[in-house]
Formats: C-alpha cells, structure tokens, sequence
C-alpha cells in the first residue's frame, strides 16, 4: 500500500545552501505525526513544498498518489506558521472565505469552536491578540473534514494554559483515518499525541519511528530523545 | 494532563489505570467503558493509544467489545476476584520486603498497622 504522502529523494537548496537533503518519507491516514527540529532544521520548508508553496526542488513528492496540485490543495488543511489574513477582515469575512472556498467546510462546527473559546464573529482579525488569532486559525483549519491536516507550529504563541484546548480541538475534529502532520518545537506539551515522530535535523531526517516503540525501547521521554540528539 | 509518565508506553499505564478501577471496584462486570474518543480526549492522548490499551485488556480478559455497541468490564467475576487477590497479595508482599528493608519483622510491622488502625 502507499501512503497518503510519499516523498522519495527530496532535495531543496536555496542558492547554494542545501536546506533539504535526501528526503525519503512515507506517511499513512489514521496518525498523527510530530515533526519536530528546531527552527532552521528545514521543517517549514518542507511543510511548504507538501502544500505546493514551494516548486524548485528535485525529487518527488505525491499526495494520495498524484502529484502536488489541485487534487492536494483540496485535500490538504493547513494551517501555515504565520496569519495570512488582510487587515480589514473581520472573523466573519473569514468564515465566509472558507465556505467559498472549501466544499468540506463545516460551518456549524467553526462556529460552535468560536463559541466555546470566545471569540466574537464582527470583530476585525487585526484587533484579536497573537493567541487568539491563532486560536482562530486553527479553529479554521480543523472545521474542514480534510483527508490531511498540516498545521506549522500551531502551539506558537499560545499560553501554556491554553494548550490543552487546543490539543483537545485536533484530537476532537480530525477524522478516524486522516492524517495529521504537526511540526513543534515544544514537545513536552505534546507528545503524548503522536503515533509517529518525526526529527528533522539541518535537513535531513535522522530518526522516524512510532512513539510508543521509541519509549519502550529508549526508556525515556520523546522530550528527552530529542534533547539528546540535538544538545550542542 | 500530566498524569502519565512520558518515559515509558503510555498505552501500558492505560492499561494499568483501567485494570485498577476493575480490581478496586470502581468500574463493576458489566459496566460500560468510555469510547476510544472519549477517553483519548479525556486523558488527551492519541486515540490509536487507548486502542490498543483496549485490544491489551480484552487480550488479558478484562474487557469484551460488542460490535457496535461498546466495551463492557467482563462479567466473569471469578475472573476479576482472583485478579483482585492475585494483586492485593503481591502489593503485600511488595510492601513487606520494604519495610524489611527497613529492619522490621512481621511482628513489628503487625505493631505498626495496630497503631495505624488506632489513628
């Protein structure tokens, strides 16, 4: 069987330096994966070219068996690593945005996510504070019945106290068997969440294992498998 | 949030935790359990993560799945109570080696519980 996202000898440079290196990666429905490396490992850029945002780079990559493209876009849920929204938008506008644009939008779900974290649905996106835009966006992204969700860093900016909220929103909203991509740094928070980690390190993957086997075998946290392979 | 140790397989402390409120009475034979969802989002864990802290209890007897309708506790009490036994002597017997560790005898620990008891 191949996965739902296949990626074989994936190379990306930018100018001369080489930000991805030999990317061989097989990602099935029903899990979710960590990518975790710090920042400038290459996670972002990655996360980029599954979502068609980036082109230049050799090597394939296949989403649900056909190459990066409408097919994908439409499959894919993402939430990127910083808002995109215009100014003048307000949380309305925004709503209205993602019922034009994707079929598999649940509107009555976005908006009982709004209820249940306050978040008012005439005010301007630009008034919310750092967290509850991106309480907002993720709020976005997960009411759509995707078949993947890619979401960059979506523990940024949101307080500690918050977090288990939205951890509860990705595992209340994704579908049995969709597969959930999550790039963090903040591990400890969070892994407790994975099937699958994945550590990408300047470039290259050096480790790619279920978490469950990782533990039992290493005796130890994610959080501190990953402290030890990337202390100085 | 913070109740599982991440050092170690979570699914086997589900496992444990599930196994304890069997032994200890506050889940009864027949009692229904919560779903995977429910349970994954209560602990906030992965839900394939209580699945197969499920598939384990019901591999070791202690629940059955009724398809499409749930997971029950397994009514086979005789089952249960000798579990129940089986875990009270050996959290005993743990408990006497340290406290003999400590140098007290049997009868000294017997004194000790005496005087617990009395409290």
């Amino acid at each position: 069987m191949s996965g739902l996202i296949e990626i074989h000898d994936l190379n990306k440079s930018y100018g001369k330096k080489l930000v991805l290196k030999n990317i061989h990666l097989t990602l099935n429905g029903g899990q979710i994966v960590g990518l975790l490396g710090p920042n400038g490992s290459g996670k972002t850029t990655l996360i980029k070219i599954l979502n068609g945002l980036l082109k230049d780079y050799q090597g394939e990559v296949s989403i649900d068996q056909q190459p990066v493209g409408v097919h994908s876009k439409k499959m894919i849920s993402y939430l990127p690593d910083e808002p995109y929204f215009e100014n003048w938008m307000t949380t309305s506008d925004a709503l209205n945005l993602f019922v034009d644009m994707y079929e598999d939008f649940d509107l009555n779900k976005a908006l009982s996510l709004m209820e249940r974290m306050e978040i008012d649905k005439k005010i301007k996106i630009k008034e919310l504070s750092k967290g509850m835009k991106e309480k907002f966006q993720l709020i976005l992204v997960m009411s759509r019945r995707a078949k993947i969700y890619i979401l960059d860093e979506p523990l940024g900016g949101i307080d500690p106290a918050a977090r288990e909220l939205i951890l509860d929103t990705i595992l209340n909203n994704y579908a049995q068997d969709a597969l959930v991509l999550l790039s963090t740094h903040l591990i400890a928070d969070i892994e407790k969440i994975f099937d699958e980690v994945i550590f990408i390190k300047n470039g290259e993957i050096v480790l790619h294992e279920n978490s469950e086997e990782l533990r039992s075998q290493r005796h130890a946290s994610i959080n501190d498998i990953f402290k030890e392979e990337f202390k100085c | 949030m913070n109740q599982f140790q991440t050092d170690t397989p979570i699914y086997l402390q589900v496992v444990e935790e599930v196994k304890s409120q069997i032994l200890s009475g506050q889940l009864h034979p027949g009692d229904k359990l919560e779903s995977v969802r429910e349970m994954a989002s209560r602990l906030q864990v992965n839900p394939n993560t209580i699945q197969r802290a499920f598939l384990e209890l019901e591999h070791q007897g202690f629940i059955v799945t009724q398809r499409a309708v749930g997971r029950f506790v397994s009514e086979d009490t005789d089952f249960i109570k000798r579990c129940r036994q089986e875990k009270i002597h050996k959290t005993i017997e743990q408990f006497v080696r340290e406290m003999e560790n400590y140098g007290l005898t049997k009868e000294d620990i017997m004194k000790y519980l005496v005087e617990e008891e009395g409290k």
